[in-house]
């Protein structure tokens, strides 16, 4: 069960920095995943009246607060017009619209959960966390990070060229991914993110040009073949290494032709 | 510490502790309409408006809700007994014990959505569990309904 001692609605970024460098106190993003912990928490420090629940955009990038919601992520009609609709499908069997109400990008990422499917749809797109302290870091070096007292301020994903497609694979609707992955070709490259392994989702760049002379049946699957030898597959209830690692290879076969096969 | 909340259309002020959940704060003030199912922020049974969007209120803390505007099935008994009076003559649940969440997310979904489509019907909905009806009686009574009230 979770407690909490006292709650504070902060006014500054500076206020939240503060407080969050005591170990007992906890920012309460959506609380969701927090609840289900058994936790005592000194404060509670709620960042929802900083105005952080937004999603610009300029012509170069888009800016995410940490507050914005799944729900947000889901409807925004420019990022998902930029991603092919990938963000909605990435986010849209998360349990339900109630919950994606609340839910927010900031608990997600700075959570590095190794079912999420947030992080391994924004690990393959060009994505920076923008901290508090420590300023803007890709999001693939975030996701590799321990989890330490700075703040996520912002998501940042700059525009590039992009196609994109979503996948996952859920034993039932609304539950977590048996897998996800989201391959993209982000400014010529292509890359592949796969999460729910279940560790926190990887992305695996195209270094050998395996799709750089077309995609076809044959280059996709050993794009596929060729991203999951790179990462490491776990069992748990929801499926063992070997079904994952069997998954891994046909969802990002199927995404890579859903990008554009031919 | 103290906050306030439009419940329904009407101002309340309370003394809360601070990790009290919405979903008590709301039974404490009269709404005993908002359930808890599952505990686990995945059933739906809890879901009440806030400032206008569904938010399950057993995840939500009533802190946060200060200065916000709750609607629960009591401040709806208008469109909640339109819609629940069609769903009960459809004969579309069996025990009921969903119905609360459902019909306010069936609410929700309607202000947003005037005429989904079977598949946003589906994806809407996809978070209130019924474990009697196998959703085929409540899928049934909404697109009934929402051709009724076409019909009008």
């Amino acid at each position: 069960m979770l407690t909490i001692n006292e709650y504070v609605k902060v006014k500054s970024l500076e206020e939240a920095y503060e407080l969050n460098q005591k170990k007992t106190n906890r920012i309460i993003g959506g609380m969701l995943w927090l609840k289900m912990s058994t936790l005592r928490v000194q404060t509670a420090i709620d960042m929802s009246g900083l105005s952080l629940d937004n999603i610009e955009e300029t012509d170069e990038e888009f800016k995410i607060g940490a507050m914005t919601t799944l729900r947000q992520l889901e409807t925004n009609e420019s990022l998902n017009n930029y991603t092919n609709g990938a963000i909605r499908e990435s986010v849209r069997h998360i349990v339900g619209v109630q919950f994606r109400n609340s839910a927010t990008i900031g608990g997600s990422i700075y959570g590095r959960y190794g079912f999420s499917d947030v992080l391994t749809m924004f690990l393959a797109l060009d994505s920076y966390v923008e901290l508090y302290k420590g300023g803007i870091v890709p999001l693939s070096e975030f996701a590799k990070m321990k989890a330490d007292r700075d703040i996520i301020v912002n998501i940042i994903v700059k525009k590039k060229p992009l196609k994109c497609v979503y996948m996952s694979e859920r034993i039932s609707k609304t539950d977590f991914p048996v897998l996800a992955v989201c391959v993209s070709e982000c400014d010529g490259k292509f890359i592949a993110s796969v999460g729910a392994r279940p560790a926190r989702a990887e992305a695996i760049t195209d270094c050998e040009g395996i799709l750089s002379n077309g995609i076809n049946a044959e280059s996709a699957e050993k794009f596929g073949k060729y991203v999951t030898e790179k990462l490491n597959f776990n069992s748990n209830m929801r499926g063992s290494a070997e079904y994952r690692e069997h998954l891994s290879k046909v969802l990002v076969k199927r995404a890579v032709m859903a990008l554009g096969g031919k | 510490m103290n906050i306030q909340v439009k419940i329904n259309g009407k101002n309340v002020k309370s003394e809360i502790d601070a990790d009290l959940l919405l979903i008590d704060y709301l039974r404490d003030n009269g709404c005993l309409s908002v359930k808890r199912g599952c505990e686990t922020s995945n059933c739906g049974l809890c879901t009440v408006l806030m400032n206008g969007k569904p938010v399950l209120s057993c995840s939500v803390l009533a802190a946060r809700a200060d200065g916000s505007e709750i609607y629960t099935l009591e401040g709806l008994q208008k469109e909640a007994e339109e819609f629940g009076t069609f769903v009960a003559n459809q004969g579309a649940e069996q025990c009921g014990f969903c119905n609360p969440g459902f019909i306010m997310n069936v609410i929700a979904m309607l202000r947003e959505n005037e005429n989904p489509t079977d598949d946003e019907i589906k994806e809407y909905l996809a978070g209130n569990l019924c474990r009697c009806s196998g959703y085929e009686g409540q899928f049934r009574a909404i697109k009934n309904f929402l051709a009724q009230r076409g019909a009008k």
